[in-house]
C-alpha cells in the first residue's frame, strides 16, 4: 500500500507587486466593496433589494487579497455572501447592483439576485445558496482544468459552518486523492448564522481538517489583505505547478448580521465583541500601514473615497433606472436549445 | 441487424461518444478497474485510460457535484450511479446545482451532463434497493428524464443524452441489462422527447416505460387471446413528454391504462392522466386507470414483493375494468 504523500514546508514565497500604485489599488478595491455594501443595506431598507441579502462588511480583505493573486482564466465560485467576491473579480458595480435590484442588465439577467451572481466571461461561476453545495462544484472545475492539461486553478469561498457537512469532506478528499488544483478558502467569521463555531464543530481550528486529507493548509489573518494575497499566491503556485489543492483557514469577522433580516448582535454575540472586532477593520489597518510607508496621504485617501462613492452612486442610479426583465424571459433558459 | 443486450447497447453508446468527443468522460463507483457494477462500462478503461474512466470513492454527493462543476467548466461528464437509490445522496447536486444553473445564471452557464444508472426493483433487494424515482426528477424544470425499454432505445437515447447540452437523468432498467434486441449498426441517435408505439391496437392504450413496457406487451398478448387489441405506447422520454403521441392513441382507442413501477401518490402516471383528461376528455369512454406499485416500501419476502409490484394480471384486470368487462 502506498504511503500518504509528505507535505513540503518551504520558505513561503510572497506575491509580486508591492509598488505604491498596486497597494493603493488594493485599498481602493476594499473601499469599493465596503461602500457598495453600505449602500446595499440602505437600498434593502428602502425595498429596492428583495429576498435575502448577506453583506460582506468586515471581510473585504479576503476577496480582494484573493483576486489579486489570480489570473483571469482561473475559476472562482462563492457562497451566497458573494457581492464582494464578484466586485473584486472585476464585475462592475453597475452589473452587480442591477442584479440585486432584479433588473434586466443585472449580471444574471435579474433571475439570480443577491445569492446567484454570475459572469462567465470572468469565470466567476456563482453565487450558490446551499451551504457547502458549491464546494464539489469548484472541485469539478479544478478537475476540468487538470483534465484539459491547463494550469488554471479553481478557487472556492465558503464559511466555517460549511466544514461540518458532507459536501466539504467528500470534495476535499477527492481533490487530495486526485491532486486537483483547487483552493479552498474557508472564511471563518466565527458564526454560522447565529451558531458559534464552538457550538457546532468538534475541532475549533478549521485548518486541522486538512490533516484528514493530507492537504497543504495555512491559517491566514483575514483582516490583512497582503497576508491574504501572499497565502493565495502560494496556493496558486501549489495548484499550478504541483496540482496540489490547498485549504486556507482565513480568520475574519462579519461586522453585520447574517443577512439584512438579522440583528448585528443579540442572543449569539455581544455588542462588545462586535465593537472589539471592528478595531481590526481591514481597511483602516491597511490604510494606516500605507500611511506609515508613505504610500498614502489624506489627499489620496479622499480621492479614493470620492471615486468609489461616485462609482457606487452611479451603480445605484443605473440599477434604479434600468428596465425590469421582459416577462418573456420567465420561460427562457430553463433548458438550453440543443 | 445485430442482436445485442441492453447492457452492450449502452456500452456501445458510451464508447462511440467518448471516441467522438474528448470532453466526454465517465465517472462513478467501480466504473473502471472493476468494469462497472453491472458491466456497462466493460472495456472502457482499457480503451480510454484512467483519465477518462474515473473510479470514485463512495461519495455520491461529492462526485455528482464534481461532475456538475466539470460541466460548468466546459466538459461533458457522464456520471454513473451504481443505482438510483444511492443517488438520493446526490439529489442536492442534481436539483439545486445542475437543474438550476442555466436559469439562475441568466443563461450563461449550461450544464451538459448525464446522470445515469439502474432504477427500479430487481428481485428481493428489499426497501432501500428497489425504488423507481422517475417522479422525483420529472418534477424538476431544467432536467430531462429518459427511461429506455429496449437495447435500441438505450443506445440511441444515451447518445442523444450525451450530446444534449442539458442535465439529463437517464434511468436504466436494472432487470433489463440482460435483455436482447436488435440494435442498428453504426451511427444513430433517437431524438429526446419522442414516444414510440411499441404495439399497435384499437381497443385500449397502455402507456408504459422502461421495464413496464415488457409487462404491457405481455399483457397485450394475453388480451389478444381474448379478442382485445391493446396499443402499447412507450414515452421513452418522461420530460419533455410527448403528449401528442399519447393523446392520439387515446383518441383512437378511447380507453387508457397507465403502468408505472413507482408508487401511486403523485406518481408520474397521475401527470399523464391529467394530460389525457385535458386533451382527450371527449374521447374517453372510461376513467383512466393506473397500475402502480403498492403504496408501501418494497418488502423482501418474494410473495409479498410480488404482491407489491405491477404485473401482467394486474394490467389485464385494469384493462378489463376500463372495458367494463368485469
Amino acid at each position: 500500500m502506498p504511503q500518504s504523500g509528505t507535505r513540503t514546508v518551504a520558505i513561503p514565497p510572497t506575491a509580486p507587486g508591492t509598488d505604491a500604485a498596486t497597494m493603493r489599488k488594493l485599498l481602493r478595491d476594499m473601499q469599493l466593496l465596503r461602500r457598495f455594501e453600505e449602500r446595499c443595506g440602505e437600498a434593502y431598507a428602502l425595498g429596492k433589494i428583495g429576498g435575502f441579502c448577506h453583506l460582506y462588511i468586515g471581510q473585504e480583505a479576503v476577496a480582494v487579497g484573493t483576486m489579486a493573486a489570480l489570473r483571469p482564466d482561473d475559476y472562482v465560485m462563492a457562497s451566497y455572501r458573494e457581492h464582494g467576491q464578484a466586485l473584486a473579480r472585476g464585475m462592475t458595480a453597475r452589473a452587480v447592483m442591477a442584479e440585486l435590484f432584479g433588473k434586466a442588465p443585472g449580471c444574471s439577467g435579474g433571475k439570480g439576485g443577491s445569492m446567484h451572481l454570475f459572469d462567465a466571461s470572468l469565470n466567476f461561476l456563482g453565487g450558490h445558496g446551499i451551504v457547502g453545495g458549491h464546494i464539489p462544484l469548484a472541485t469539478g472545475a479544478a478537475f476540468a482544468a487538470k483534465y484539459r492539461g491547463s494550469d488554471q486553478v479553481s478557487v472556492v469561498f465558503f464559511g466555517e459552518a460549511a466544514v461540518n457537512n458532507g459536501a466539504f469532506h467528500e470534495a476535499l478528499n477527492m481533490a487530495a486523492v486526485w491532486k486537483l488544483p483547487c483552493i479552498y478558502i474557508c472564511e471563518n467569521n466565527r458564526y454560522g448564522m447565529g451558531t458559534a463555531m464552538e457550538r457546532a464543530s468538534a475541532l475549533y481550528d478549521v485548518v486541522q481538517r486538512a490533516c484528514s486529507y493530507d492537504m497543504p493548509a495555512e491559517v491566514v489573518d483575514g483582516m490583512d489583505v497582503l497576508a491574504m494575497r501572499d497565502a493565495m499566491w502560494r496556493a496558486t503556485l501549489r495548484g499550478r505547478e504541483r496540482k496540489s489543492p490547498t485549504l486556507l483557514e482565513v480568520r475574519t469577522y462579519r461586522f453585520m448580521g447574517h443577512s439584512m433580516s438579522d440583528p448585528i448582535h443579540g442572543h449569539y454575540r455581544t455588542k462588545d465583541e462586535v465593537e472589539q472586532q471592528k478595531s481590526r477593520d481591514p481597511i483602516v489597518i491597511f490604510g494606516a500601514k500605507l500611511r506609515e510607508q508613505g504610500m498614502l496621504d489624506d489627499e489620496t485617501w479622499q480621492a479614493i473615497e470620492a471615486e468609489v462613492n461616485d462609482e457606487v452612486e452611479d451603480a445605484i442610479k443605473f440599477a434604479d433606472e434600468a428596465p425590469e426583465p421582459d416577462l418573456a424571459t420567465l420561460t427562457a433558459d430553463v433548458t438550453k436549445e440543443s | 441487424m445485430p442482436i445485442i443486450t441492453y447492457r452492450d447497447a449502452l456500452n456501445q453508446a458510451l464508447r462511440e461518444e467518448m471516441r467522438r468527443d474528448p470532453s466526454v468522460f465517465l465517472m462513478g463507483e467501480e466504473v473502471g478497474v472493476y468494469q462497472g457494477a453491472y458491466k456497462v462500462s466493460r472495456g472502457l478503461l482499457e480503451e480510454f485510460g484512467p483519465g477518462r474512466v474515473i473510479d470514485t470513492p463512495i461519495t455520491e454527493l461529492g462526485f455528482a457535484g464534481i461532475g456538475v462543476g466539470a460541466a460548468m467548466a466546459g466538459l461533458h461528464p457522464v456520471i454513473e450511479f451504481m443505482t438510483w437509490n444511492f443517488a438520493l445522496l446526490a439529489i442536492d447536486q442534481i436539483i439545486n446545482s445542475a437543474a438550476k444553473m442555466l436559469y439562475m445564471s441568466g443563461g450563461q452557464v449550461p450544464i451538459p451532463i448525464v446522470f445515469r444508472g439502474p432504477g427500479g426493483s430487481a428481485l428481493q433487494l428489499a426497501a432501500q434497493h428497489s425504488q423507481a424515482f422517475e417522479s422525483f426528477y420529472v418534477h424538476i424544470p431544467g432536467l430531462k428524464v429518459l427511461a429506455p425499454a429496449t437495447p435500441a432505445d438505450a443506445k440511441g437515447l444515451l447518445k442523444s443524452a450525451i450530446r444534449d447540452g442539458n442535465p439529463v437523468v437517464f434511468i436504466e432498467g436494472e432487470m433489463l441489462y440482460n435483455t436482447k434486441g436488435e440494435v442498428p449498426d453504426g451511427e444513430y441517435a433517437i431524438p429526446i422527447g419522442v414516444a414510440e408505439v411499441k404495439r399497435e391496437g384499437t381497443d385500449v392504450t397502455l402507456v408504459a416505460h422502461s421495464k413496464m413496457v415488457g409487462l404491457a406487451l405481455k399483457a397485450a398478448e394475453e388480451l389478444a387471446k381474448d379478442g382485445v387489441q391493446a396499443e402499447v405506447v412507450d414515452p421513452r422520454t418522461l420530460r419533455p413528454f410527448d403528449t401528442p403521441t399519447i393523446v392520439a392513441s387515446v383518441k383512437k382507442t378511447n380507453r387508457c391504462v397507465i403502468v408505472e413501477e413507482g408508487w401511486p401518490v403523485a406518481g408520474f402516471g397521475a401527470q399523464i392522466a391529467d394530460d389525457i383528461q385535458r386533451e382527450a376528455f371527449d374521447w374517453l369512454d372510461a376513467p383512466v386507470l393506473r397500475v402502480t406499485a403498492a403504496d408501501v416500501p418494497l418488502p423482501y419476502n418474494k410473495y409479498l414483493e410480488k404482491a407489491a409490484k405491477p404485473d401482467v394480471p394486474k394490467i389485464v384486470a385494469a384493462v378489463n375494468r376500463v372495458l367494463y368487462r368485469t
